[in-house]
């Protein structure tokens, strides 16, 4: 069955999708209320880096995270110079990687849920004497919440899902940063087709049952 | 015009449509403001509502600056209530918490009219734990017009409550509309493009067209102008305030007396004493420089030319008349006009041939 290193694995990936996917949650709604809002020409260049991780090779992103975060690089100096040592093979490399790497699946969906509510609702809100913060807690949320499911949903499992960048930032260290999908790969590379088995059929079993809760909850959507 | 507390002076350049307007309005009463679709109404109220920004605009009410160079003051701050023409509910609330929704947010002490009061007025209080989309389209503007009637405005801007509904819910509401004309003591800016709802509750009427006023004065004379004679529907005609004085059961015909005199009109079933409004059509209206018998004419009523002017068409010409402290349009061929020695001052019997009573 799972080995304490599986098991190990299980935990580091679940505790690194909940972490990510919460900390998308905070900075995507900015993001995508002011994606949703905005006629400035940033616009579009704005939304297309937002997009990027969906086109980009995931080697490709953590080839430039590890550069930047790195000793020679801007944000690497800076997280040395405030006595925070370096990112790149870290918990929390992993972390800031995959915020990035998962950002289009939360920003997306929340953006979506955004121009669909339209202006009508802000301006009956601010009619009705709710500043533009009360108008946002208390018209828009409600409102764009299966938004927000969605995007919950789909940052979470597309964190648990990812590879090549938790491989470039990451590498595999047991507790630190040896996520499932890394996992996997370690043992079909040790020619353990039997854990690699266990592991792999869990991680179907969880895709199916997300995107069936996805569906399900979504039921006048032909796409999350 | 007495008490003037609004006034408005917009400019707005934007592709393919411009707004210039400098009004003043009262402070009490509804005010309609009245054009064909594109004319700038709905902009006007907009940007009166703070929820279009106008550069360069000023915009006093009632003894305070809502916007005055880099003054504006946001829409959630202005003590308005604003009606959108389809209600725009919040779809998650439901009715009560939709009506408490701005009341929450509104001090206590600025609470004019109480909830209840509101709740009455529109008839709602069976649809309260209702959400939404479970409301008609009728009770839905209902609920609408209650929303913002409980934050207790000192202004109440309607933009084309009726327009997104049919004949037969448009009648539901109108009764309610005219009780709130005669309950609120608040000024009602009302945009419509209905000349129906402006001869049921305009006391003010402003005539845009393509972003400017075309007029801006009390509803009677304005409609009573000849110099720009304002359709409101069909033809060119007064709106009088009146109120059922007499009822004759035999004849079906009741009595409304006005400020000039007294009609009789068909029984629609108003009570005695009843404030209701009747509407007379210039092409209704012929002139007689005797008091005949012998017509089937019943309401003949002495009055005066006050002014001659000429009518759409080049035989036609169209006379503002005064009766009592009341104006009214007749229409006539120029030749009629010649033939009775029609002049400014002069003094002859007017004779109506049919009025219609409404609200």
């Amino acid at each position: 069955m799972l080995t304490p290193g599986d098991l190990s694995a299980i935990r580091l990936t679940l505790e690194l999708a909940t972490l990510t996917t919460a900390l998308l949650l905070l900075i995507g709604t900015p993001i995508a209320w002011w994606l949703a809002r905005t006629r400035s020409w940033l616009k579009a260049p704005v939304g297309a880096v937002v997009a990027l991780p969906l086109v980009l090779p995931p080697t490709v992103i953590g080839f430039y995270l590890l550069v930047v975060l790195g000793p020679n690089g801007p944000i690497g100096q800076l997280t040395q110079a405030l006595g925070l040592g370096l990112l790149p093979f870290t918990f929390w490399g992993l972390v800031a990687a995959s915020v990035l790497y998962s950002m289009p699946f939360v920003v997306q969906p929340l953006q979506n849920a955004f121009e669909a509510i339209g202006d009508r609702p802000l301006e009956a809100a601010a009619t009705l004497r709710a500043s533009p913060l009360d108008c946002f807690f208390t018209v828009v949320l409600p409102l764009a919440r299966p938004g927000y499911l969605t995007a919950a949903i789909l940052g979470f499992a597309h964190t648990v899902g990812e590879f090549g960048v938790v491989l470039m930032i990451g590498g595999n260290i047991p507790e630190e940063t040896r996520v499932v999908s890394v996992q996997i790969y370690d043992h079909v590379e040790a020619l353990e087709y039997t854990q690699a088995h266990w592991l792999s059929a869990g991680m179907l079993v969880f895709s199916f049952v997300v995107l069936l809760a996805l569906y399900a909850f979504n039921p006048d959507r032909r796409r999350p | 015009m007495t008490d003037p507390r609004i006034h408005a002076r917009f400019h707005l350049d934007w592709p393919g449509f411009a707004l210039d307007v400098d009004l003043d309005l009262p402070g009490r009463g509804v005010t309609a403001l009245f054009g064909p679709s594109g004319s700038g109404k709905t902009t006007l109220l907009r940007c009166i509502a703070g929820l279009e920004r106008a550069p360069g605009a000023y915009l006093g009410f009632d003894g305070e600056v809502w916007q005055d160079g880099d003054r504006f003051v946001p829409t959630h701050r202005r003590p308005l209530g604003y009606v959108f023409q389809e209600a725009s509910l919040f779809p998650h609330l439901t009715v009560r918490r939709n009506l408490e929704y701005g009341l929450k947010r509104v001090p206590a002490r600025e609470r004019r009219v109480p909830l209840d009061h509101a709740i009455d007025l529109l008839g709602i209080g069976h649809l309260l734990e209702r959400r939404p989309e479970r409301l008609s389209g009728g009770e839905r503007q209902r609920v609408g017009i209650a929303r913002a009637l409980a934050l207790g405005p000192r202004i109440l801007l309607m933009d084309e409550p009726l327009a997104a509904l049919d004949l037969k819910r448009k009648q539901e509401i109108l009764p309610y509309l005219e009780r709130l004309h005669e309950a609120l003591e608040i000024p009602i800016l009302y945009v419509t493009h209905a000349p129906d709802e402006v001869a049921h509750l305009a006391d003010h009427l402003v005539v845009m067209e393509e972003g400017r006023v075309l007029a801006s004065g009390p509803l009677t004379e304005t409609l009573a102008r000849i110099d720009l004679p304002i359709r409101l529907g069909e033809d060119a005609g007064v709106v009088l305030d009146a109120v059922v004085a007499e009822r004759d059961a035999e004849w079906k015909l009741a009595c409304v007396e006005f400020a000039g005199g007294r009609f009789w009109t068909r029984d629609s079933g108003a009570e005695l004493g009843r404030h209701v409004r009747v509407r007379v059509l210039a092409r209704d209206v012929s002139l007689s420089l005797e008091p005949h018998g012998g017509t089937s004419i019943q309401n003949i009523l002495p009055g005066t030319v006050a002014e001659i002017g000429d009518d759409s068409h080049p035989a036609l010409a169209l006379v503002r008349l005064q009766i009592g402290a009341s104006p009214m349009l007749a229409r006539l061929t120029k030749r009629s006009a010649a033939a009775l020695g029609l002049h400014p001052g002069m003094n002859l019997w007017v004779q109506v041939k049919a009025v219609a009573l409404i609200g």
